[in-house]
């Protein structure tokens, strides 16, 4: 801990305009790429990669920063997606159904929240998990067969927008993860993830903690569902309920780091990328791979890629120190 | 509704049941002994069920004659994963074992899953056996073979494993490691070899509930998730740590959920195992079915 607090010192002129501005840089590469090149396929990868940021930043928030591990994110994804699309098809202005999807989802999550979270973590999986599962469920046998948009909403259907939507959305989960994590309460969401009774012991009070970041987990992954459901043009509407959205955003978010600001972009842009490759060429099989990947970065690496680029860093930093000691 | 078919429906109820007990035991032996909760348990349910029916498709093997392959089979399946993936995990302690056993077993379940999917492709199977119309007729409610022959079976393996446990020195060294895997292994009781023998009993429990799934039901790559809910129900219900009380709870939710699908509408029938679980969860975390000791 020492060693890394004087590493930072040195380095802290040097990061403080770095990173600032290679975001700022990756989200102006965002917004221009996909209109230089104008492609279909363009224009969905980056979709595709934005949806999954906001889909793992969710998870993230809750799981990462919270240590509460839910294994139904599916669930708010889901609901975010079904109320958003009902709502829109029966003609409310596109922005309130969307709102109405992410608040839906926080309702959802706040029914099981409330009596799973006083047990310990692992009733709250499980509750999740029977949640996202019952719905899929009920869904599939309750919900028409298919959804398809009405003739003139396809008629002006524009992929842009939907893309912008998204990206929009991923800045958001990701900005509103980062003020959650500079805001005061993170102290407290921290301190119930590192040890849940040592935190009740010292005042903080744990079940509204955890509520609070489940609130914010469920409400942005009911967004996410709802960018889904605005740009497929027809789905069948259990879809959104699957349980690989849930191990999609688990997956993402152990790629890139878990409990870290940054994983869950990489992660997403790393699982989009490789996954479009791996399923032109291996079809169902990628789902084998991806399993197995994640498996292995639990058990082994279960820092990612974001604790892979640190202890990079801080090998490159003890030879920078060799070097000038030599030098002396 | 008539005093007949309100039999006939908690007859049904008690056969499910029956199964629902036999693949949450496997879960709550896995969950008692070694701490760690197996998402994909009912994985383990899926690849019985696809051992017994290749069994009977291909060898022609009556079901319930076709366990005495399916048991080991599993039982070696368990012992592989145990040895891959689970030892690393039941070095854990606490907390932390809890959470990287959920994770992973949500891994392996896509794992398992999609494999079968690639092996056995998607398509729904089911075992008919020759016997399968017939059954016994008491007093207007009918009772099938298939379903009253896995109902029995699922009692003698539940007696069985009590008889195990409780009276031979195996089974005793599996209570003991549950109770305190500090002072089982001071008192010379080899707990990795204890860990691995209960995951690969517990793969074998699932196996005869897959079994009995594709005799009752039918069968395919995607049934697993289904059965590790019911059966992370019914340990709820059981109460966490409770293994044999596993069976009298998969009773319960079998007959609750028979009666209540009776009423409501069959669709609506898996929401009440999930408010039965949450009710229990706000009322009685302990679960119904906790003993003194």
């Amino acid at each position: 801990m020492q060693e890394m607090a004087l590493t930072q010192i040195t380095k802290i002129s040097f990061h403080r305009w770095l990173v600032p501005a290679g975001i700022i840089i990756l989200i102006l590469l965002a917004i221009f790429i996909p209109r230089q090149v104008d492609k279909q396929n363009i224009w969905n990868l980056f979709f595709l990669i934005c949806l999954h940021i906001s889909l793992g930043q969710s998870w993230n928030i809750l799981a990462g920063f919270a240590g509460q591990t839910s294994l139904g994110h599916a669930a708010f994804f889901g609901i975010g997606a079904l109320v958003t699309r009902t709502l829109w098809f029966q003609g409310t202005p596109f922005a309130l159904a969307f709102i109405s999807g992410g608040v839906a989802a926080v309702i959802f999550a706040m029914l099981i929240g409330a009596p799973t979270f006083r047990l310990r973590g692992a009733y709250f999986a499980i509750g999740t998990l029977g949640v996202a599962e019952v719905l899929r469920i009920t869904a599939s046998q309750n919900l028409p067969l298919i959804s398809t948009m009405s003739g003139p909403t396809i008629a002006t259907y524009n992929l842009q927008a939907r893309y912008y939507l998204a990206l929009g959305l991923a800045l958001a989960t990701t900005g509103a993860a980062y003020t959650l994590l500079r805001s005061p309460r993170s102290l407290g969401i921290l301190a119930v993830r590192e040890d849940e009774e040592a935190a009740q012991a010292t005042g903080v009070h744990v079940l509204r903690h955890k509520l609070l970041a489940l609130s914010l987990s469920s409400f942005f992954a009911g967004l996410a569902g709802g960018v889904f459901a605005f740009q497929q043009i027809s789905y069948y509407p259990s879809a959104p309920f699957s349980p690989l959205w849930t191990f999609d955003a688990l997956l993402i978010t152990f790629i890139g780091g878990l409990g870290t600001l940054a994983g869950p972009v990489i992660g997403a842009i790393f699982f989009v990328v490789v996954r479009e490759q791996l399923a032109v060429n291996l079809v169902e099989f990628h789902q084998v791979i991806f399993g197995i990947l994640f498996i292995l970065i639990v058990l082994v690496f279960p820092g990612g890629l974001v604790e892979a680029w640190e202890r990079l860093k801080k090998i490159s930093i003890r030879k920078e120190k060799r070097n000038v000691n030599i030098s002396k | 509704m008539s005093i007949e078919s309100f039999l006939q429906t908690l007859v049904f109820g008690l056969f499910v049941g029956g199964i629902y007990g036999i693949a949450a035991m496997g879960l709550a032996l896995v969950f008692g002994v070694m701490k760690m909760l197996n998402i994909a348990h009912g994985e383990l349910v899926m690849l019985g069920g696809y051992a017994s029916f290749w069994a009977f498709s291909v060898l022609g093997m009556d079901p319930f004659v076709s366990l005495a392959i399916v048991i080991p089979a599993l039982f070696i399946v368990g012992l592989v994963l145990d040895r891959t993936v689970y030892r690393h995990i039941v070095r854990l302690l606490g907390e932390e074992k809890i959470k990287n056993s959920l994770l992973v077993s949500f891994g392996l379940t896509l794992v398992l899953q999609n494999l079968a999917q690639w092996l056995f492709t998607a398509d729904e199977r089911a075992i008919q056996v020759a016997y399968a119309g017939e059954g016994l007729n008491l007093m207007g409610v009918t009772m099938p073979y298939t379903r009253l022959g896995s109902l029995l079976i699922a009692l003698l393996v539940t007696l069985g494993l009590n008889y195990f446990l409780h009276h031979t020195y195996p089974g005793k060294a599996i209570l003991a490691t549950a109770e305190d895997f500090e002072a089982a292994e001071l008192a010379g009781i080899n707990i990795h070899r204890v860990y691995m023998m209960t995951f690969a009993l517990g793969a074998a429990l699932a196996s005869i509930a897959g079994t009995f799934v594709t005799v009752t039901y039918g069968l395919s790559p995607s049934i697993g998730v289904i059965w590790t809910l019911k059966a992370l129900i019914v340990i709820v219900l059981a109460g966490t740590g409770s293994i044999l009380g596993a069976f009298p709870a998969g009773i319960l939710l079998g007959v609750v959920e028979a009666i209540s699908g009776a009423f409501i509408g069959a669709t609506y029938r898996e929401v009440i195992g999930l408010v039965i679980f949450l009710l229990v969860l706000i009322l009685r975390p302990q679960g119904l079915f906790v003993g003194r000791n």
